[in-house]
């Protein structure tokens, strides 16, 4: 079914169980914080990101977006030793603006997503970034090319976590 | 109500956000976490690493018993024990060598103290924090296994890092690479000092080494026991590239010695002990023992004081400074008085066979002597005869022949 979206009205919005609401977050967080340890490459990944990405894109809806990344961003930082809401604010951002744009875009394709990947994955850098360095006082050097870098490699493993969680999924 | 309801995800979003930064305003004004931070991790904590130390378990176990049972059995375990002793080793070496440096620096200073590791405690590492930024990683250890903060963390190939947070059953190490970690430093053969220090990009820093010193890459960084929870002399790196930094000081990069990117074990340092160092027994007797010799003194009664009796006069009790023995404590090695013609008399007056001066201490010595006493004799090149409470002999003068 191709949906253009040149009308609110035709846009599917979906849903998630519960155990799926609670579980896959958690599971990314522990990934996030398991795997690095065994494979040192993982650490280029932002797997909370991602699924955040994922849940306020399928869901399209701004406040259950915003609410989502609020809490896995939150979760992020309290395994961190730096003051919780670094991740909590920036993922709040994302989490908001992928639902509100999942409104206005076809983000059932594999292209459309992986661009919004890359996208996100750089807003969600810049403003971690500035509270780092303007609330936190922590020193952060931005380099471009390693931010692109990285945010296409999220891209391509987004795409294959929206690929997981289209499966999961419930049209409402 | 109409605007509220047209912009509710507005006002929400603006609510959270705002919620989220003056929360992180007030932690980053507060030094210390507060309650309900605390939960907030506490619960976060408690529900990630079980995970992941359920997963860590089944990993070794099933290492273990395909290494252990299936796959050279027996070698592994051999291998394990020698590598636990080569990491003892090279422990020890690296504080005997450091020992051995400092004691010719602070021969002179006999009150000085120096710190050693008396007890460590091997934990595993489980996760890490999930962030580059935050380098840092848990240990399946924490509180109810005697774990504290500012403990700090080590492998046999160097130091790790400090346990910054504990909880339960795990602790949070912050590492050496954190931007937000310090570490007391100096270079093993300069002994210039500095602070070591993590960058963003996760490579370690030495600081405040001046900038007119010459750094020669390759050299050793060790700990310098200044930050107070890294005792002195323990491996951090070595120095890979000198370049002149800003202001005053050199930007000096540093590899460290452990590799902080495959952790699984490490050793959490819970006791640090700090002992005296004590002064050469070998040098010249000391003023107060001297002083100590020419006060009059109350003779100890002997066990024989019977027989002396019965066999005429005891001898004066008079002083004689003796030679103090290499070996031996202090107190073994203090002068004591011996009664000088007691001891000539012992081989002359009295008839008796003359016995050489070494054999003669020894004889003397009895069950009285103390290990170190006898060591000491073996050892003195002279006669010694402080380690030995004295005779009483019949005086030459008072002879009856």
């Amino acid at each position: 079914m191709a949906i253009t979206y040149t009308s609110g009205e035709q846009v599917e919005v979906y849903r998630f169980s519960i155990p799926a609401t609670v579980l896959i977050p958690l599971a990314a967080v522990f990934l996030q914080a398991f795997l690095p340890l065994r494979f040192r490459f993982f650490s280029i990944f932002d797997l909370p990101l991602l699924v955040t990405i994922g849940f306020a894109t399928a869901r399209r809806s701004p406040l259950a977006g915003l609410l989502t990344g609020s809490f896995i961003g939150i979760l992020q930082d309290a395994l961190t030793h730096h003051p919780i809401g670094l991740y909590g604010i920036s993922l709040t951002v994302v989490g908001f603006g992928a639902s509100s744009l999942g409104i206005k875009l076809d983000v059932e394709h594999s292209g459309a997503r992986f661009l919004l990947t890359i996208f996100f994955y750089v807003v969600h850098e810049v403003v971690y970034f500035m509270i780092a360095r303007g609330l936190v006082g922590l020193h952060m050097e931005w380099s471009w090319p390693h931010e692109l870098l990285s945010g296409v490699a999220n891209a391509l493993l987004g795409v294959l976590i929206f690929m997981l969680l289209d499966r999961v999924k419930q049209r409402t | 109500m109409d605007v509220l309801g047209r912009y509710r995800n507005l006002i929400v979003l603006v609510g959270v956000l705002f919620a989220q930064v003056l929360g992180l305003a007030v932690q980053v004004k507060r030094t210390t976490d507060d309650e309900s931070t605390r939960l907030i991790r506490i619960w976060a904590v408690d529900t990630v690493t079980p995970l992941e130390k359920a997963l860590v378990w089944v990993q070794t176990s099933t290492g273990n018993i395909w290494h252990n049972y299936f796959y050279l059995r027996g070698v592994r375990a051999e291998n394990r024990s020698l590598k636990a002793q080569v990491e003892r080793m090279s422990l020890e070496r690296v504080r005997m060598s450091q020992d051995a440096d400092q004691a010719r620096r602070l021969q002179a200073l006999l009150a000085f103290k120096e710190q050693f590791i008396s007890e460590t405690m091997a934990a595993q590492v489980i996760g890490s924090s999930g962030s580059e930024l935050s380098r840092s990683v848990y240990i399946d250890k924490g509180e109810r296994d005697g774990i504290k903060p500012d403990m700090a963390v080590i492998t046999a190939d160097g130091i790790v890092g400090k346990v910054l947070r504990v909880y339960g059953s795990t602790s949070l190490v912050l590492l050496i690479d954190d931007q937000t970690s310090g570490v007391g430093a100096l270079l093993d053969k300069t002994r210039l000092q500095g602070i070591l220090r993590g960058t963003p990009s996760g490579e370690v820093v030495l600081e405040k080494v001046m900038s007119d010193e010459t750094v020669p890459a390759g050299e050793m960084v060790l700990t310098s026991g200044g930050d107070g929870i890294f005792p002195k002399g323990l491996l951090v790196g070595r120095v890979t590239k000198v370049s002149p930094g800003s202001e005053l000081f050199l930007n000096i990069r540093v590899r460290p010695a452990a590799d902080l990117s495959k952790l699984e074990e490490v050793l959490v340092v819970t006791k640090i002990d700090e002992r005296q160092a004590e002064p050469d027994q070998t040098g010249a007797a000391r003023a107060i023992d001297i002083l100590a010799e020419r006060l009059p003194k109350v003779p100890t009664k002997p066990e024989n004081t019977v027989k002396a009796d019965a066999a005429g006069t005891v001898a004066p009790t008079t002083v004689a400074p003796t030679t103090v023995a290499p070996a031996g404590t202090a107190a073994d090695a203090k002068p004591k008085a011996v009664p000088a013609e007691a001891s000539d008399a012992s081989g002359t007056a009295t008839g008796q066979k003359k016995a050489s001066p070494a054999s003669s201490s020894g004889s003397s010595s009895g069950p009285k002597a103390t290990a170190a006493g006898t060591h000491a004799v073996k050892d003195s090149p002279r006669p010694v005869k402080a380690t030995v409470e004295p005779k009483p002999q019949p005086a030459v003068e008072d002879s009856p022949h």
